[in-house]
């Protein structure tokens, strides 16, 4: 770390005038930018903890006594919240899961020259990047399979990523062909090959497909909103736009407010908590994937 | 090609896929299946917009119609809005959006502690796993009436209902959410970049412009083009997600776009018909818009396209 620091310092020092000018707006650019990041989150974090008369008024004030946990009572308290989390933990799980599964699997023969066929279904996997049914067709077939209000509705169309079986078969092709030469010589099959030779040395693909998996299920809620209609099965993301987008929280959670005002003022104030509560598993998540994170984006701008 | 060899060639073929049938059948088999039920099966549903669809009758029993939903958008001076805004969110959006992630990346790989960059890019990283829907509450938040923005501007406006805010919110907030996590694959690839080269330059006395040109952006001018074939091709397909949160009954006129349009006519209006035709119609600009910007592409870059 010092040696780190001592270089920055004498490679600054070297630098000429205009390069010190140039570098030191190029920091401040930086640091504005990671400002603007952090405040906003800052703000919702801090206004999360006051009164909302208070913040309605005056705005954030360091005064004891305008501190509440008000609003992180009520909504851990809130039995929607929790089925929210619960589903969207559910799907999330099972849509990665069987996303990269499946995903993974067809990458291998993709991967290989001698596979017949290869090209042909590159074209049928590829088209459907460009053209598809769009959004109502989609949802008639879906509709006249009877998946109505059914998770499968949701975690089925979209669990083959032919994007990501890019990545993976461009992953596989990466690896030395001795190991495939092995496993030749000891005469295995192509099943046995792949999950006790090839699966085990791209665990760091595995990793970053899986996040993206399970990110981009857990912060959707389009599919959700059209195809399932049942309270009990709505995740999250669906939960928390009827508190911050419509304005329309369970009313278990503000009804005992008398006034219409009071309810509203409760209302604006649970959204802070709704979003720190909601928000804090992925983001305490995510750092402990950071070193996936080079890797899988090096593997994801690979050229197919 | 004459009989014999293609005989020939058919039997090889036959034999290899009798031989390599795990191939075929549990390693392609799940995805060829899912893509053939979800991806190719609704393609024939698209004949409905060419359909006046009546879902008890089926697609065999509905009353054939020709162009007429086409006629009719096209003709609507409500659908040019549409479009208009469509096309103005998405190329705003790409201009002002895409170089965001590449001085990000040029301005992380002049930082010499990797200690320090890696906690730079924790936090730029941070607002890509903040859900689309936490992200416009938090923008919701920030501008409403009585929110921070405004006590700070000593005003009361609701920048939500305003139709010329919408744009800038929607890219503004897609560059905060977005430019960080989109830096990641430059940083990469200009870590990547021989050390030595850079050095080398360093002795020849180059300052930082002329060392960003002679070695930073020959490591990424690659990935530059096909990111931005990838993102001018999607122009047309916009998401549904965002525009939909940030909407508000009075700023439509800016912030009404085909996917949301295509949404609430279908679903919640229930024409079909009308509907598919209109997200046909956009579906296939996007068609004609990625090989268009493919050739130019192509042209710019010896050849080299996608």
């Amino acid at each position: 770390m010092s040696n780190a620091v001592t270089l920055k310092k004498s490679e600054f020092a070297r630098a000429s005038l205009g390069d010190k000018i140039f570098l030191l707006i190029g920091y401040i650019l930086l640091g504005l930018f990671v400002l603007a990041i952090i405040g906003p989150v800052v703000y919702i974090v801090i206004a999360s903890f006051m009164d909302p008369i208070t913040l309605q008024n005056r705005g954030i004030v360091f005064e004891p006594g305008k501190w509440t946990l008000t609003a992180y009572k009520r909504v851990m308290t809130n039995s929607q919240i929790w089925i929210g989390f619960g589903n969207a933990v559910l799907y999330s799980v099972l849509f990665s899961v069987i996303s990269v599964f499946i995903t993974l699997l067809c990458a291998y023969p993709m991967s290989r020259d001698d596979f017949k066929g290869r090209k042909f279904f590159n074209a049928i996997f590829i088209i459907t990047m460009f053209f598809g049914g769009g959004l109502i067709p989609t949802y008639l077939l879906i509709s006249n399979m009877g998946l109505l209000d059914s998770m499968w509705a949701v975690i089925l169309p979209g669990s083959f990523s032919v994007w990501n079986m890019i990545i993976a078969r461009t992953y596989y092709r990466g690896i030395p062909n001795e190991l495939r030469e092995a496993a030749d010589v000891d005469g295995a099959d192509e099943l046995v090959f792949f999950f006790k030779i090839l699966l085990p040395v791209c665990t760091p693909l595995i990793a970053v497909l899986i996040l993206w998996q399970f990110v981009g299920m857990w912060n959707s809620y389009f599919d959700a909103m059209i195809y399932l209609n049942s309270a009990n099965k709505q995740p999250l993301q669906l939960v928390l736009r009827a508190i911050l987008i419509q304005n329309e929280p369970d009313p278990g959670m503000i009804a005992d407010m008398q006034s219409t005002a009071q309810r509203a003022q409760l209302a604006e104030l649970l959204k802070y908590a709704t979003i720190i509560i909601s928000s804090l598993p992925l983001l305490v998540m995510y750092p402990f994937f950071q070193k996936y994170f080079d890797s899988g984006i090096m593997i994801g701008s690979v050229k197919g | 090609m004459n009989a014999k060899t293609r005989v020939n060639k058919l039997h090889n073929t036959f034999v290899y896929v009798k031989q390599h049938w795990q191939l075929y059948v549990f390693f392609l088999g799940p995805a060829l299946l899912l893509t053939i039920i979800f991806k190719y099966l609704p393609m024939g549903g698209i004949l409905i917009a060419f359909q006046k669809y009546n879902p008890f009758k089926g697609i065999l029993g509905s009353e054939w119609v020709g162009l007429k939903y086409f006629q009719q958008f096209l003709s609507s001076p409500d659908f040019m809005q549409y479009l208009v805004n469509t096309l103005k969110l998405s190329v705003y959006g790409l201009l002002w959006g895409f170089p965001m992630p590449i001085i990000l990346a040029l301005l992380l790989n002049r930082i010499a502690s990797s200690k320090i960059k890696q906690k730079i890019q924790l936090v730029l990283y941070m607002p890509n796993f903040i859900s689309v829907i936490v992200l416009c509450g938090m923008v919701r938040i920030l501008l409403s009436v009585t929110g921070p923005l405004n006590m700070m501007l000593g005003t009361g406006i609701n920048f939500l209902t305003i139709p010329k805010a919408f744009r800038p919110i929607y890219i503004a907030s897609g560059i905060w959410q977005g430019a960080g996590w989109a830096s990641i694959m430059y940083t990469a690839a200009l870590s990547n970049a021989s050390k030595e080269l850079k050095e080398a330059a360093q002795i020849d006395g180059a300052n930082i412009w002329q060392q960003i040109k002679a070695v930073e952006w020959p490591a990424i001018k690659d990935m530059v083009v096909i990111q931005f074939i990838l993102q001018a091709g999607n122009i047309m397909s916009i998401g549904f997600e965002k525009a939909y949160a940030l909407q508000s009954d009075m700023n439509l006129s800016s912030s009404e776009i085909i996917a949301t349009y295509v949404y609430k006519k279908g679903l919640l209006n229930g024409d079909y018909s009308y509907s598919t035709a209109v997200g046909l119609f956009n579906t296939i600009i996007n068609v004609i818009l990625l090989i268009a910007v493919n050739k130019v592409v192509e042209k710019l870059n010896d050849g080299q396209g996608l």
